[in-house]
């Protein structure tokens, strides 16, 4: 491949994700490069189309195709009690400090397939706060989205879980929060009472109001600064004064314009205060 | 061994028996080394920041953990975090992902070295040390492809060998080196600037 083929492709990038927010509104033209590039290949190469180009036509006319790509192009890795030391950070330091609201509203953006959600879902029930809590729980992935809802997980990742919630301080008994049956495991009942699922969409869409606490963990490393700051933005508007915002170990409001309205709270997890 | 041509950047993947060949081979870069240094060091999720203090004592450049959408820059090498890929965009900034693993590994080699090589094109030098899988070797087939320039570690001196017999078995190199040679002939590298025509 020559270095002209290289820029072809770019412009190849560029166009289809152009098409794809023209025909169908979903956008992400604002989304780092490499990650999108690498996904687009992937499924370029199990299409057989020889370019991108060739794919383009494909995802215009065919909305089951699109629709494939969109998975492609979603990101759904997550765990449950994922880096355990920022749970543990968010059950003795940020909880506590929430504590004595009438009522918690939590919004978990970008939640994909709901690991994370069950995760603060047992962390309010341990600290006897989860009656008073509400979790809205976001995607724009409808088919991640009702993964999420049914909150049914593969056994063989319980081990793995499990030991997190043990890193993160879990004090109880983590198969109290599940039930197995062959090789799945179904998350409580009682732990979905409080949490709406629903649709939303970071790049598009508007605010959730006077949130006490935003969880928004490693999505943000997806988007180009621009876009970030979109959502930092977002995410200032939706937090109530003094409100908690959380990200991802590797993400930081730092590089944003929006640097002033958050103060660290826990800085090496990401736990930031809106001022 | 040296070489004329002009580079603007080198990305280096290592495996088991890491510690010991950065310590050889990153100490030799000298304090006005004109290429940024991208690192993929393949260790567990969890680990603490000791590889990063232990290279800071003994480098003259500067080692860093590699941050999310942070222009690359000269003077600095940049070492993977752990459990996320490190990509380097078209802007000449880096970005992390939490994409799943390559190769089984997350940061994987591959990932770096082929995001890098669209970037940088034939003005990037692709090092792969020891270890033991084969993460690297279809990315340091990519830069060679695209003109780039391939070091591999000499499989008899690695502590893993699969790693850079991978590298020379899929991409081949053009120097096959000790690590004590590597670092020497990273140290004549220079950037003479951005490409010109």
């Amino acid at each position: 491949m020559k270095f002209n083929d290289i820029d072809t492709e770019n412009i190849e990038i560029e166009l289809l994700l152009e098409a794809i927010y023209q025909k169908y509104d979903y956008d992400f033209r604002g989304y780092s490069r490499a990650s999108i590039k690498r996904r687009l290949k992937r499924r370029l190469s199990l299409s057989g189309h020889a370019t991108l180009t060739d794919m383009q036509r494909e995802v215009l006319y065919d909305p089951d195709f699109f629709h494939v790509l969109l998975q492609d192009l979603s990101i759904n890795v997550t765990e449950m009690f994922r880096d355990p030391s920022f749970y543990k950070a968010v059950r003795e330091v940020v909880l506590p400090l929430l504590a004595e609201r009438e009522i918690i509203k939590i919004w978990h953006a970008g939640c994909s397939s709901g690991e994370e959600v069950y995760s603060i879902a047992i962390l309010l029930q341990e600290l006897g706060l989860y009656g008073k809590s509400l979790i809205y729980a976001t995607d724009f992935d409808e088919t991640i989205l009702s993964k999420a809802k049914e909150g049914i997980y593969p056994v063989d990742l319980l081990q793995a879980y499990t030991r997190n919630y043990r890193d993160s301080g879990g004090v109880g008994s983590f198969a109290d929060y599940y039930s197995a049956r062959y090789e799945l495991v179904l998350m409580d009942k009682a732990l979905k009472e409080n949490i709406v699922f629903s649709n939303h969409n970071l790049v598009t869409d508007g605010v959730f109001g006077e949130m006490d606490l935003v969880f928004c963990r490693n999505v943000l490393i997806y988007f180009k600064r621009e876009l970030q700051d979109r959502v930092f933005r977002l995410f200032k508007e939706s937090l109530c004064t003094g409100g908690f915002l959380c990200l991802g170990t590797k993400e930081t409001v730092r590089i944003s314009q929006y640097t002033g309205t958050f103060a660290d709270v826990v800085k090496k997890e990401k736990i930031y205060r809106k001022n | 061994m040296t070489t004329d041509k002009s580079y603007e950047a080198v990305v280096m993947g290592v495996s088991a028996g890491g510690l010991h060949a950065l310590e050889t081979v990153l100490p030799q870069l000298p304090a006005d080394f004109s290429l940024p240094v991208m690192i993929v060091q393949h260790r567990t999720r969890t680990s603490d920041d000791f590889l990063l203090r232990f290279l800071d004592e003994l480098c003259l450049l500067r080692i860093v953990e590699a941050e999310d959408k942070v222009g690359v820059q000269k003077g600095y090498i940049y070492l993977a975090p752990p459990g996320y890929h490190l990509q380097v965009e078209m802007d000449r900034s880096l970005s992390l992902s939490v994409d799943p693993p390559v190769n089984w590994s997350r940061p994987s080699v591959d990932v770096l070295f082929e995001t890098a090589a669209d970037v940088y094109r034939d003005k990037l030098v692709g090092v792969v040390l020891t270890g033991a899988n084969r993460d690297g070797s279809a990315g340091l087939a990519r830069i060679k492809q695209l003109g780039g320039l391939g070091v591999i570690q000499d499989p008899e001196t690695a502590e893993a060998p699969q790693m850079p017999q991978g590298a020379i078995d899929v991409a081949g190199g053009d120097r096959i080196l000790s690590l004590v040679r590597i670092g020497q002939f990273l140290a004549t590298l220079k950037n003479e600037g951005r490409r010109r025509f």
